[in-house]
């Protein structure tokens, strides 16, 4: 049988954790670090846990930056987790500046260490956050997601994209904005990791499989 | 209005769940696998495995415990006991932890969090700190399940592993640990309120008003229990409730 997704291995991510909670979502997924095979995916999964410039090098290292580029030309569904998903930015400044995969413009920027009250808050940000959706724009991977749904995030950077319309939902750290979602076309981002996130992640991870 | 988490703990020696005092007088309980499936339908957090005893051999039990929790637990696992070396961190990664916690090895060995935190980030290197009061404003780091003094004063020890890289402080009280008496809220304060990164408050629980004060009080970013789920004192929905209703931010559990 053919994958139905393909998880990207770069050496950078909690792949096996992914691939477990993808054959739950009832994927046939498949991990490759092979150019070809991403390029031509049906559904491709950029995991990552760690820096940015790390992350990047590695995807240099196995020439595999030119095929996400054009797999994500391709129209078909794509999905950064937290690392993948900042990789998907123009750049960040995590131990930067470092540029990226380039697919939405914008910049990774570290969270501020306080809150929007101007007392200090704990960086990382690491907990289950609220997912608040931007009026409906976040298409079917939100679906039947109900409204006090909570993603497990941790991180250090947070997503910037130059227009706001790229991002679909947030979380509230403190008052602070954090974008949790984004999107550009058939390509989606998540800050949080579905594959950590209970009943809710299994459940967007079923959304995404049902893209395309 | 804090966010925390709520931890379920899960202290485990060769293929056992298990259950002790001050870290100490241990009873066996069962298999981990059905303690953490049930706790992760109950809408557990985060789940962590602490193995004490871990020596290089039963290190692979303890990769076999979270190899199999990881078939059906999918939320955050973070496992302490006996991680000596980058090669120990990967192979628990690999097989479904999001981080390790870090004690002995750390204490003898500084630079072991800089290489963690370096190779595979801030957020997977957690501090595991068991701390024993030593005066009324003092305590004092130890290893090998509390029964070790290592002469590290517990707040500087954790600033020092914090500017080496450590994004996560799992702050033990032995004095606390399975008595039901409550947190040492003095203790968690001292750290959490000191310290940039989250700290995990374990050792004490035994009632929800516990709950309230290392919370209001001790100031945690998440709370690490055992004793009151392994013998079901408390629900993880009673918990979940009380957190709610103390205007706490905590995860609903959408079942």
């Amino acid at each position: 049988m053919r994958p139905d997704i393909t998880v990207v291995d770069y050496g950078m991510g909690n792949v096996g954790s992914v691939l477990r909670a993808l054959a739950e979502s009832g994927a046939a997924a498949e991990l490759s670090g092979d150019p070809g095979q991403i390029a031509s995916a049906v559904r491709l999964i950029l995991p990552g846990v760690g820096a940015f410039r790390d992350g990047m090098e590695e995807l240099r290292r196995r020439a595999l930056v030119e095929p996400l580029r054009s797999f994500a030309q391709s129209g078909r569904p794509f999905l950064g987790i937290c690392l993948g998903m900042q990789m998907m930015l123009s750049a960040s400044e995590e131990f930067g500046p470092v540029s990226g995969l380039g697919f939405i413009e914008g910049t990774v920027r570290a969270i501020p260490n306080q809150g929007a009250n101007g007392k200090p808050h704990k960086v990382p940000h690491v907990g289950w956050n609220r997912l608040i959706p931007r009026n409906g724009s976040a298409g079917a991977l939100l679906d039947t997601i109900g409204p006090d749904s909570a993603g497990y995030f941790v991180h250090s950077y947070a997503a910037v994209p130059d227009s706001p319309d790229h991002i679909v939902a947030d979380c509230d750290y403190d008052g602070c904005r954090i974008a949790a979602i984004i999107r550009s076309g058939a390509l989606y981002g998540c800050q949080f990791h579905p594959e950590k996130s209970g009943p809710v992640g299994l459940r967007i991870l079923r959304n995404f499989l049902s893209l395309g | 209005m804090p966010n925390i988490r709520l931890i379920a703990r899960l202290d485990v020696k060769g293929p056992n769940l298990i259950k002790g005092i001050h870290l100490e007088g241990v009873r066996v309980l069962g298999d981990p696998g059905e303690y953490a499936r049930a706790y992760y339908e109950q809408g557990v957090d985060e789940l962590l495995y602490v193995d004490a005893v871990a020596s290089l051999y039963q290190r692979d039990n303890l990769v076999e415990i979270v190899r199999r929790a990881s078939e059906d637990v999918f939320v955050p696992m973070t496992v302490a006991g006996g991680v000596r070396s980058i090669g120990d961190v990967e192979e628990l990664l690999r097989v479904g932890a999001d981080k390790v916690a870090v004690n002995t090895a750390a204490v003898r060995r500084p630079a072991l969090i800089e290489e963690v935190a370096r190779r595979f980030g801030s957020q997977c290197m957690v501090l595991s700190i068991e701390a024993k009061r030593v005066a009324t404003d003092r305590w004092e780091a130890h290893v090998d399940a509390g029964r070790e003094p290592t002469g590290l004063e517990v707040l500087d020890w954790a600033k020092r592993a914090i500017d080496l890289g450590a994004g996560e402080i799992l702050l033990t009280s032995v004095d606390r640990e399975g008595t039901r008496s409550g947190f040492d809220c003095d203790l968690v304060r001292r750290v959490a309120t000191a310290v940039p990164v989250p700290v995990i408050a374990s050792g004490g629980m035994g009632s929800l008003e516990h709950l309230r004060e290392v919370v209001e009080r001790g100031r945690a970013d998440a709370v690490a229990f055992a004793d009151v789920l392994h013998y079901r004192r408390l629900s993880l929905a009673r918990i979940r409730d009380f957190a709610l209703d103390a205007g706490y931010c905590v995860r609903r559990h959408a079942a």
